[in-house]
Formats: structure tokens, C-alpha cells, sequence
């Protein structure tokens, strides 16, 4: 191998086939960011004005919550907050498509899903607090934790779709994931198993066209969505700010499963609105024109747009809402400024089901360390050191 | 003669390497446009461009199989994984390909690339991004492991590690990041498997690795104004281990104390130990003591993290009750 030592050029946009185009014979679209009701030929959504009206709510709430919860980590309340701003509609459109005894596997940023899923609100922010790993029983809830080791939750939600089948059960599961994570070697592996043993799992992936810095061509030269057809399921890929549209795609797609056909994988095509994380700042890697361009497509704006239009909502209806929003606001505000600090020993719970000889020893080492200090755990650690 | 913060000078030592041999390439997720998650490489693309500086897609396993055969070629890849604990997620091309290539082509295949990754704790990331994975990756044989904890032995091991006919893992631990050091001017060389021996008393011997090191030097620091004297030995380099200078300490003070991060179960101090109790036995005063984290995954919280790596105020108070 030579090397091409030609220095200063910085990276340039990549030499063909972007996959960022998304053309529109391949996006499936029901409402356009303009709030107008479209019929796609393949995936017809009945609604009614009541259940149009519960989306909202829903997507109103979850950015809400979302926003608050990146203030509450600019006052340094949370360690960490990674934000769905923009994901509104891929995440509740999904998450409402799914029965209550399906089971979903997110990432660190399904707030929307674990929303749709019974999860409250302040289980997340406890998560981001580090005072718990969450504390919600995935068995209860069919959503399990949030994963971050990316991709490894493809696998998971892969063996949890052949275990169902077992039971008999005509559930279906969700495996979310995002552009960046489509390229661990885990992703594909878990396209191999779906495939090969009929599982019945949807592979959703959050196309939000960034992997911290690192934009989708990084990532793949052919649309994601494609990518199925490699592995012998179908691929599908949805205008993922169109919460009509993820809903109507994942319902379908949860039914193909359920149903025996196998595994889906559905691209829903957004954007993150917002930087990767609180501790990044995009504005290193990334133009404002494209954040712009998104703007335009905003997933609540247009569902607002399409029912005021219809006469389904009316003023009234809309304050209600921005009311509850800022009522959810303040309780998870409240909730999370109040929110007790861990008992320091149970740092040695749960290692293991039954103990552990070690461990146990460990416990009773710190114990008695600790109750040689009037003021334990902070005398104990004294933080200072770094 | 310069003071640079630890982030810095993983920037510099890497830059060194770049301009003095143009085989050297840089490949990780966000190292290159974004400059690294931690800021540990800005610049970097600027200066030697997209065909020595590559941001990944996010597949470990390629980034690490690619280094392997790209050290193939000829060339000396420096490889990083964002967190070490994912190091997890590619360990087949660690511990099965990279470090037994040597031995299995007989000698004839040299893989002279290097792992660079962020270590341990300290920032309140949780159980699956702040493991110190020192105790997996020394197990590995035919795998060098350095822990530089300063900016300068950054520096001057990563050069060392480039120019090593060997595999080397450098773990940078993460809570030195914002640390600043001196650093002295021009080009840095170190030489892996040699220890530093930070202070000498004659009461306790502290023997430290990475973000422990700065502790240890401190809890050394308060039992003095105690009037307990403490050797403090930072080993810098796992694999190759530097015991010569271990055993002298040891026999200057009959007692040893590992401060380690790793979990204590098969953590490094376990090893140091047991070539003490082999080779140093009459030497010893007492029993050796291991100061660890327990044998639990780290939690995120802070004051739970600060519970479970160990603090000054353990080390100091662990060593002074054991020397009663
Ligand atoms: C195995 C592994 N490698 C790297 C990381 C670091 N990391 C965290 S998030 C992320 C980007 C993920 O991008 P994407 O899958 O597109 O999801 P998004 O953050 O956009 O929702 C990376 C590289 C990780 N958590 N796990
Ligand atoms: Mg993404």
C-alpha cells in the first residue's frame, strides 16, 4: 500500500449515490409537511378526529418533556440528556402502532417510545441522573432498558422474537436502532438470525442523518432501507417527521411479523433537530442551512396544520394541551429536583441472583467503614482527587 | 518546556508520530472532522488529511480488523475505540488475531499498530463506559498495555508504542483528560516497561497505574504530614512489566499496597502480588493489600462512583490501618 500524503483537505461530500436523497417514489408519506392528507397506494390509515387529537397530545407532551429535560441538564440536574428533538413522529408513530404486549428494544433516545409504553417520564430522567438504571420493569412494560453499546439490542430483540414464537404468542417485537448503528457488525448479524429462523421482529430504524459527527454517508452508499433485500425481508422506508406514516407502516409491519412472514426492516427517514448529546456541540460539524431545510418539516407543526384545517381542533383544544405540557413540565421539574439519592450500599445489590462470597465481604468491609464516619458516604469519597 | 492538559497531548504525541513518519494513519469514529468525542484529536484531518485521518463508520470490529491489515502493508495504524469497554464488542480481532499473529506466522507477520482508547472512570458514565479493562487486556498474550498518567509519558509511550514491532494498547484514562502537565519541548521517546518511582519513604510502598497514580501521590502526600512515609511507584506499562523496580521498592519498605481501578477479582495488582510473594518474600513486613474498586459494575452516580473507585481518603486510611 502507498500513501497519499497530501495534506489540508478536509473531508468532502461523498463522491456518489447519497443516500440522504429522499426520493419520493421511495418515501412513504400520508401527511406532507405542509399538513396535507396524501393516500399511498400500499399503506392506508384509517383515523379518527379523537384519535388524531391523542397523537398530538402525545407529541406535544414528549417534546415537552424533552426540552425540559435538556434545561434540567443545563442546571445541572441530569448527568446527561440525549434529546429526540426532531423524532417526535418516527418514535410515537411506532410506538403507538405496537399492541401492549408487543416488546420494544430502544436506544439511549426512544423517550417518545418508553412514553407510548407506560414508562414515566421521570424513570428516564432518574437514568440521566445516575441515580438508578432506569427502575422500570421491562417485564411489565414490554420496553426494555435503554441500550448503549450500539446495535446489541438488534440481537436481543431478535432472540426475544424467537423466544415468543415458542409461547405461541402472536406478539411482535421492535428493535430500534439508528443510521450510525447500521454499520455494527451486530445489526447485521441480527438481519441474518430474523431471516434465517422467520422471527418475528421489526427492525425500526431513526434515519436522523447523524452518528454524533459523523453524517449517514459515513455510514452507507445505498439507502438503508435497502439494505433488506440483501438479507431476504422487506425494506421500507417512511417519511419519519409523517407520524401518520410511521404509524401506519409499523402497523403493518408488526402484523407481517406477527403473522409468521418474518422480520421488517422500516427506515423512517428524520432528523436530529438537536445536538448528539448535551455534551456535544454540532455546530462543529455540521451546517445551519441543513437544520433549516428541517425545520420546514417539522413532525408536530404539520399534524397541527392538517387538523385545524379539518376543523378536528380548535383553539381551545390546543391550549388544553400546551396547559398539560406545561403541567407534565413542571411535575418532572419538581420530580427530578426531589428525587432521592441512592442508599451508597446498593452499589453491592444485584451483582448476582444469590451473592456472591466476595462481594458480600466487600459490602461488609464498606459497612463498617462507613459507620466509622458520622457524615458516611461523602467523608467517605471526598471527590477531590482529579 | 510547556503545560499541556493530558487531551492536548494525546493530540501532540500523535501529530509527532504523523510528521515523522508518513506511514502512521489515524482511524476512529468522530476522530477526524469532529476531533475526537473527548477533543483528543482536532486538527488532525487538517493537517494530514482524509487519507491518513478516518472516521469510521461505527463497526469496531473493522476498524480493528483494518488495522491489523493495514500494519500488513506496512503501515503503523493507530486504531482507536471511543470507549475501552467496547473494546468488548471487537476483542475476537484483540485476542484472537492482532496479538497471536506473530506467533502464529512463526515470526514472519509483524502487526506494529496501536490501540488507543479512553479508560475508567470518573466522568459518571455508568457500567457499560467507564470500566478499567487493564486486568482484561493484560491477559492477552502477545499484547503490550501502557497506562500513561501524565501528559509528558503520553506522549513519549505513544511514540514508543508507534515505533514498537508489537501490538500496543494504550489506555488513556479518561479522567485525566482536563489535567494539565509539563511537557517538555521538542520530539518525546519513552521506552515501554519501565516504571517511575514518584517519591521514596520508607514505611509503604504505592503501586499505581493511570488516574490512580495522581491519587496514590496524594494519599502519599497526607500520611506524611502523619509522619508515615510512602514509596509511590507509578508501573506506567503492564505488559512489559517493569519488576525490577517494583522489587526494590518493595525492599525498601517490606510493605505493598496495589491502588487499582480495575474490579478486584484477577484485577492487576493480583499479579503484582503474587511475583512479590514469589520473588520478595523475606523482604515483606506484612501482608500485601489490595485497594480496589469492588467486584461490582461501576454505577453512574457520583457519589456511588466516588464510593467505588478508590479515594484518597481510602487509600490513606486503608494504608494506615494496616501499618497500625
Ligand atoms: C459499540 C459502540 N461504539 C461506539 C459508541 C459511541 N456512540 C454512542 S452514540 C454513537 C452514534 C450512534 O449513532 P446512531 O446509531 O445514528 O444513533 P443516534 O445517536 O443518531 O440516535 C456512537 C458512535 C457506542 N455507544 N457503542
Ligand atoms: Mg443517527
Amino acid at each position: 500500500m502507498t500513501v497519499d500524503s497530501t495534506a489540508g483537505a478536509p473531508t468532502t461530500a461523498p463522491a456518489h449515490g447519497s443516500p440522504a436523497d429522499a426520493g419520493p417514489p421511495e418515501l412513504v408519506q400520508l401527511l406532507t409537511p405542509e399538513g396535507e392528507r396524501v393516500d399511498h397506494p400500499a399503506y392506508s390509515l384509517e383515523t379518527t378526529p379523537e384519535e388524531l387529537r391523542s397523537i398530538y397530545r402525545d407529541l406535544v407532551l414528549v417534546r415537552r418533556f424533552d426540552s425540559e429535560a435538556t434545561s434540567l441538564q443545563r442546571q445541572g440536574e441530569l448527568g446527561l440528556w440525549a434529546s429526540l428533538l426532531g423524532q417526535e413522529a418516527a418514535q410515537v408513530g411506532s410506538g403507538r402502532a405496537m399492541r401492549p404486549t408487543d416488546y420494544a428494544f430502544p436506544t439511549y433516545r426512544e423517550h417518545g417510545v418508553a412514553w407510548c409504553k407506560g414508562v414515566d417520564p421521570l424513570n428516564l430522567l432518574g437514568m440521566f441522573r445516575g441515580v438508578n438504571h432506569g427502575g422500570w420493569d421491562p417485564n411489565e412494560k414490554n420496553f426494555h432498558l435503554y441500550t448503549i453499546v450500539i446495535g446489541s439490542q438488534t440481537l436481543h430483540a431478535t432472540g426475544y422474537a424467537m423466544g415468543i414464537t415458542k409461547d405461541g404468542a402472536d406478539d411482535a417485537v421492535i428493535a430500534y436502532f439508528g443510521d450510525g448503528a447500521s454499520s455494527q457488525g451486530d445489526v447485521s448479524e441480527a438481519f441474518t438470525f430474523a431471516s434465517v429462523y422467520q422471527a418475528p421482529v421489526v427492525f425500526f430504524c431513526q434515519n436522523n442523518q447523524w452518528a454524533i459527527s459523523e453524517p449517514t454517508e459515513k455510514q452507507t452508499r445505498v439507502p438503508l432501507y435497502q439494505r433488506a433485500s440483501g438479507f431476504g425481508f422487506p425494506g421500507v422506508r417512511v417519511d419519519g417527521n409523517d407520524v401518520l406514516a410511521c404509524l401506519a407502516v409499523t402497523r403493518w409491519a408488526l402484523d407481517h411479523a406477527r403473522t409468521g412472514q418474518g422480520p421488517v426492516l422500516i427506515e423512517a427517514f428524520t432528523y436530529r433537530m438537536g445536538a448528539h448529546t448535551t455534551s456535544d456541540d454540532p455546530t462543529r460539524y455540521r451546517i445551519a442551512e441543513e437544520l433549516e431545510s428541517w425545520k420546514l418539516k417539522d413532525p408536530i407543526e404539520r399534524l397541527k396544520a392538517y387538523l385545524v384545517r379539518e376543523g378536528w381542533a380548535d383553539s381551545a383544544f390546543l391550549e388544553s394541551v400546551e396547559a398539560e405540557s406545561e403541567q407534565l413540565a413542571r411535575r418532572v421539574r419538581e420530580g427530578v429536583r426531589t428525587m432521592p439519592d441512592p442508599d451508597p450500599s446498593s452499589i453491592f445489590e444485584n451483582v448476582y441472583a444469590e451473592g456472591h462470597a466476595l462481594v458480600d465481604e466487600e459490602r461488609e468491609g464498606y459497612l463498617a467503614y462507613a459507620s466509622s464516619f458520622v457524615g458516611a458516604a461523602a467523608e467517605i469519597t471526598d471527590g477531590e482527587d482529579d | 518546556m510547556a503545560q499541556l492538559t493530558y487531551r492536548d497531548a494525546v493530540r501532540r504525541g500523535i501529530a509527532q508520530e504523523m510528521r515523522r513518519d508518513e506511514r502512521v494513519v489515524l482511524i476512529g469514529e468522530d476522530v477526524a472532522a469532529a476531533g475526537g468525542v473527548f477533543k483528543t484529536t482536532p486538527g488532525l484531518l487538517e493537517e494530514f488529511g482524509p487519507r491518513r485521518v478516518l472516521d469510521a463508520p461505527i463497526s469496531e470490529q473493522a476498524i480493528l480488523g483494518a488495522a491489523m491489515g493495514a500494519a500488513m502493508t506496512g503501515l503503523r495504524p493507530i486504531a482507536e475505540i471511543m470507549f475501552s469497554d467496547f473494546l468488548a464488542v471487537c476483542w475476537d480481532m484483540v485476542a484472537n488475531e492482532i496479538a497471536k499473529t506473530r506467533y502464529m506466522t512463526d515470526g514472519q507477520v509483524s502487526l506494529p499498530l496501536v490501540i488507543r482508547t479512553a479508560n475508567g472512570g470518573g466522568l459518571r458514565f455508568g457500567g457499560q463506559h467507564s470500566q478499567s479493562v487493564e486486568n482484561w487486556a493484560m491477559a492477552v498474550p502477545g499484547l503490550k498495555v501502557v497506562l500513561p498518567a501524565t501528559p509528558a509519558d503520553l506522549i513519549g509511550l505513544l511514540a514508543a508504542a508507534v515505533r514498537d514491532p508489537d501490538p500496543v494498547l494504550v489506555l488513556e484514562p479518561k479522567a485525566l483528560y482536563p489535567v494539565r502537565g509539563e511537557v517538555p519541548d521538542g520530539e518525546l521517546l519513552d521506552t515501554l516497561g519501565r516504571a517511575r518511582v514518584l517519591r521514596t519513604g520508607g514505611d509503604a510502598t504505592l503501586v499505581a497505574v493511570g488516574a490512580m497514580v495522581p491519587r496514590a501521590v496524594t494519599a502519599a502526600e497526607r500520611m506524611a504530614e502523619q509522619g508515615v512515609g510512602c514509596t509511590v511507584v507509578d508501573l506506567r506499562s503492564l505488559v512489559p512489566l517493569d519488576v525490577r523496580t517494583l522489587l526494590d521498592a518493595v525492599a525498601g519498605t517490606g510493605r505493598l499496597f496495589t491502588v487499582e481501578e480495575n474490579p478486584r477479582l484477577c484485577g492487576w495488582g493480583a499479579e503484582i502480588a503474587s511475583i512479590v510473594a514469589e520473588e520478595a518474600f523475606p523482604a515483606l513486613r506484612g501482608p500485601i493489600v489490595r485497594i480496589t474498586t469492588p467486584h461490582i459494575p461501576l454505577p453512574s452516580a457520583d457519589t456511588l462512583e466516588d464510593l467505588a473507585r478508590p479515594s484518597v481518603s481510602r487509600i490513606t486510611d486503608t494504608v494506615l490501618k494496616a501499618l497500625g
